[in-house]
C-alpha cells in the first residue's frame, strides 16, 4: 500500500514536471523573440534607421547603404509540405538576400503571430512579413507597427482589414486565377464535346479562401460551355483521407463520372485510390484535375493519373526578398504582387519532376 | 413480448440504423447493391464497413474507459502517432514490402500506442488526475509528437504489405472489419465472460466503494486506458495504411468526439457504470452511414454539419427514456415510473 502511495506520488511529481516543461517550452517559444527583445535592440538599433520617422515617410527615408536589412517573418506553422517548403524558401532567399531574418512560428495560433510581430516591433526591425494564420483581428498590431514605422508585408494570405494603408503588399497566389486556369484546360479540352461531361469537384476546408475561390474561378470559367456540367460537389478537407472516402460515395452515387476537379493533390491522390478500388484507371476512364503540384501529386502526374496540375507556389521567398528591398528602398510597390505559378500536364510533370524542390 | 424487444438496450440504435439505411434505399435504390469487382465485394455497404471500421476500433476502446466513468480524449492523437510512426518505420526503408519490416513498423506502433495508454492510466488512476484533464495533455501533445515523427510532412509509403491492413482484402470482405471483429469479440469475451466487465461497471459506478469491497481499482483503470490506447493504435494504422500515408496534422482530428458520439448512441452512460460494447459499434456504424448518406446525397458542403446535428438530435432525442415517455405519455397509458424503472432492471 504504502510503496503504492509512493509510486503514485512519484507520478504524479513526472506528470507535474512534464507539465511545468511543456508550459516552459510553450513560453519559450512564444516568447522566443520576445526573449531576444531585451538583449536585441542595441544590436539592431544600429541597423535601423530613424524609427521615429513618420510611417508613409518612413521607408522613404529608411536604408542607409551597406546596412543589413532584417526582416521579422512571422509564420503559420509546419502544417504541411507546402508550409515547410515556403518555409525554407523565405530563410534561404533571406540568407541569399544577405538580410537578417528572424523567423518565428506561430503553430497555428494567432495569440503566438500577435505577440511576436509586437516582439518585432520592440526589436526595431526593418520590415516585417506574415502569413496570417486567420484572416480577422489584425487591425490594432498593425496599427502598432504602423504607429512604429515599421512597414508590413503579407505572404500566401490576406487579412480582411479595411484599412489598406496598414501593409504595403500582399505576396501570394491568386486562388481565383488557380480556378480558372484548371477551368480553362479543361473547357479546351472538351470544346468539341456534344455530350454531357460530368464533372465531380472535391472542394477544400468548407469556408476556406483557397476552397472558396478555386471554386469560384473554376465555375466562372466553365459556365462558357453549357456541356461542362458539376453534378457533385463536396468538401475533402484538403485531406487523402477524406479525398478517398467521399470519392468512394461519389463512384457510388454517380455512375458515369468523366471528370474530377480536386482543389489540392492529397485529395486528388486519395480520389485516385478510390478510383482504382473502382476498376477504373485514374486519368483514362476519369480525366482529373488538381491544384498544388506538391511532390506526391507531380509523381502521380507523371505517371499519367492526374491530367493536369495548376501550380501553387510555395517559394514566394525571392519575391518577397524583392519587395523587401523595394520598400527599404522607399520604392512604390504594387499592392498586390501574384506569385510566379505555371501549370503541368502530365508531359511536363515528367520533365518537371526531378527538378522540382517540394 | 414486443415491450421486451422495445427495451432491450440495441433497439434504439438498431432502429435509427435501420431508418438511416432504409433513406438510402429510397433515395437510391442501388444502395444495397453489391458487386463482386477484382475478386472483392464492392458497394456502398462495404464501403461504411471499411470507412468505419478504425471509429468502431476507437469506440470499442473508448467504451471500456467510460464505463469506468473516465473518458480518453487522446485517442485523435494516439491515431496520428501511430500511423505515422508504422509510415516513418517503412518509408526509411528500401525494400518497403518485406515482411519483417512491415511486421516490425506495426509492432513499434502498437507498443508506442500501449506505453502512451499507459501514460494516460497512470496520470488518472495512479496520479488522480481527473480523466478529462489527463488525456487533455496526451490530446494537445499528441499532435505535436505526431508531427515531430513526420517532420510536418505528409510522408508516403509504397508498401502493398502495409496497405492491406486497411485496404486489403480478406475473403473478398475488407480486411480491417476482421480486425475490428478479432478486438470486438476479444474484448466481449474478457468482459463478458469473465468477472473484468463486473469489475469495470463496478469501478464505473463507485471506484471507492468497489476498491473498499477488495477490488483493484487502479489496475483495472490502468488496464481500460491500456486497451483504448491499444485500439486507438491499430485504428490509427488501419487509417494511414487505408491512404498509404500518414499525415500528422489531419490523421484521427476529432476521432475522440465521433468516439465519445458513438458509444454515446451505443447507450452507455457518460457517468459510467453499464457499458454495451454492440451498441457502441452500432453507435459508430451510424455515424459512418450518416456520413457516407451525405456524401451520397449531394448535401451542400456549407450545410453538412447542420444536417449532421440534426441527425445526432433526432437520434439522441430517441435514445432518450424520458423524452420518449413524454411523448408516449400523451397516447400511451399511464405508467408509473418506478414500476417501469423496476421493469428495465429486470430485463
Amino acid at each position: 500500500m504504502k510503496s503504492k502511495k509512493k509510486w503514485g506520488s512519484g507520478l504524479a511529481l513526472a506528470a507535474l514536471i512534464a507539465l511545468t516543461a511543456a508550459c516552459g517550452n510553450n513560453g519559450n517559444n512564444a516568447s522566443n523573440s520576445g526573449g531576444d527583445a531585451s538583449s536585441a535592440p542595441p544590436a539592431s538599433e544600429s541597423s535601423s534607421a530613424s524609427p521615429s520617422a513618420s510611417p508613409s515617410a518612413g521607408a522613404s527615408s529608411e536604408a542607409p547603404a551597406g546596412k543589413t536589412i532584417t526582416l521579422g517573418f512571422a509564420q503559420v506553422g509546419a502544417e504541411s509540405g507546402w508550409r515547410t517548403a515556403n518555409t525554407k524558401s523565405i530563410q534561404d532567399s533571406a540568407k541569399n538576400a544577405g538580410f537578417e531574418l528572424k523567423f518565428s512560428d506561430a503553430q497555428q495560433k494567432q495569440e503566438n503571430q500577435i505577440k511576436a510581430i509586437r516582439s518585432f516591433i520592440q526589436q526595431k526591425v526593418d520590415v516585417i512579413a506574415f502569413s496570417p494564420v486567420v484572416e480577422s483581428g489584425w487591425d490594432t498590431v498593425l496599427k502598432e507597427a504602423k504607429d512604429a514605422g515599421i512597414p508590413v508585408i503579407l505572404t500566401d494570405r490576406a487579412v480582411d482589414s479595411k484599412d489598406t494603408t496598414l501593409y504595403k503588399t500582399f505576396i501570394g497566389s491568386d486562388f481565383v486565377e488557380e480556378g480558372k486556369k484548371a477551368g480553362q484546360w479543361l473547357v479546351d479540352k472538351y470544346k468539341d464535346a456534344s455530350e454531357d461531361v460530368n464533372i465531380v469537384e472535391l472542394q477544400g476546408t468548407t469556408g476556406s479562401a483557397p476552397a472558396n475561390d478555386r471554386k469560384a474561378g473554376f465555375q466562372e470559367v466553365i459556365a462558357s460551355n453549357p456541356h461542362l456540367k458539376i453534378i457533385a460537389s463536396q468538401t475533402g478537407d484538403f485531406t487523402r483521407a477524406k479525398g478517398k472516402e467521399v470519392m468512394q460515395a461519389f463512384l457510388k452515387a454517380h455512375k458515369d463520372i468523366d471528370v474530377l476537379y480536386a482543389h489540392n493533390d492529397d485529395m486528388a491522390l486519395g480520389a485516385i485510390q478510390a478510383i482504382e478500388a473502382a476498376g477504373l484507371k485514374p486519368g483514362e476512364d476519369i480525366v482529373i484535375i488538381s491544384v498544388d503540384a506538391v511532390k506526391d501529386g507531380m509523381t502521380a502526374a507523371s505517371e499519367g493519373k492526374i491530367n493536369f496540375i495548376v501550380e501553387c507556389n510555395p517559394l514566394l521567398g525571392p519575391q518577397l526578398m524583392e519587395a523587401v528591398q523595394a520598400v527599404v528602398d522607399g520604392k512604390e510597390i504594387e499592392p498586390r504582387i501574384v506569385t510566379k505559378e505555371t501549370t503541368f500536364t502530365s508531359e511536363q510533370a515528367k520533365e518537371a519532376l526531378p527538378s522540382r524542390e517540394y | 413480448m414486443a415491450s421486451r424487444l422495445v427495451r432491450h438496450h440495441l433497439f434504439w440504435p438498431l432502429c435509427v440504423l435501420a431508418a438511416l439505411l432504409l433513406f438510402n434505399l429510397l433515395y437510391s435504390p442501388d444502395f444495397f447493391s453489391i458487386v463482386v469487382r477484382n475478386g472483392n465485394l464492392y458497394g456502398s455497404l462495404i464501403d461504411i464497413l471499411n470507412f468505419g471500421a478504425p471509429l468502431m476500433m476507437v469506440s470499442i476502446g473508448m467504451t471500456l474507459v467510460i464505463a469506468t466513468g473516465g473518458i480518453d480524449l487522446s485517442v485523435g492523437s494516439i491515431v496520428a502517432i501511430s500511423g505515422a510512426m508504422a509510415c516513418l518505420t517503412i518509408s526509411k526503408s528500401s525494400d518497403q514490402s518485406s515482411l519483417p519490416l512491415v511486421f516490425g513498423a506495426v509492432l513499434a506502433s502498437i507498443a508506442l500506442s500501449l506505453v502512451l495508454g499507459l501514460w494516460n492510466g497512470a496520470l488518472v488512476a495512479a496520479a488522480r488526475i481527473q480523466p478529462i484533464i489527463a488525456t487533455l495533455i496526451l490530446m494537445v501533445a499528441g499532435r505535436g509528437i505526431a508531427q515531430l515523427i513526420t517532420s510536418g510532412q505528409i510522408i508516403t509509403v509504397s508498401s502493398d504489405l502495409y496497405e492491406y491492413i486497411g485496404a486489403g482484402s480478406l475473403a473478398s470482405l475488407p480486411f480491417s472489419i476482421f480486425l475490428v471483429a478479432a478486438v470486438l469479440i476479444a474484448a466481449s469475451l474478457l468482459t463478458r465472460k469473465t468477472a473484468l466487465g463486473l469489475f469495470i461497471e463496478s469501478v464505473g459506478s463507485n471506484a471507492r466503494a468497489s476498491r473498499l469491497a477488495g477490488l483493484r481499482s487502479n489496475t483495472v483503470i490502468l488496464s481500460v486506458y491500456v486497451f483504448c490506447g491499444l485500439c486507438a493504435g491499430i485504428a490509427g494504422l488501419i487509417l494511414s495504411s487505408n491512404v498509404s500515408s500518414a499525415d500528422g496534422n489531419n490523421a484521427g482530428l476529432w476521432y475522440e468526439l465521433d468516439a465519445i458520439l458513438a458509444v454515446v448512441i451505443g447507450g452507455t452512460s457518460l457517468s459510467g457504470g453499464r457499458f454495451y460494447l454492440m451498441g457502441t459499434v452500432i453507435g459508430a456504424l451510424i455515424i459512418q452511414t450518416l456520413t457516407t448518406t451525405i456524401y451520397m446525397i449531394g448535401v451542400p458542403p456549407e450545410i453538412t454539419l447542420v444536417v449532421k446535428a440534426f441527425v445526432v438530435l433526432a437520434v439522441c432525442l430517441i435514445q432518450s427514456e424520458s423524452f420518449r415517455k413524454s411523448i408516449a405519455f400523451r397516447w400511451a397509458k399511464r405508467k408509473y415510473p418506478a414500476e417501469q424503472e423496476a421493469a428495465r432492471h429486470v430485463s
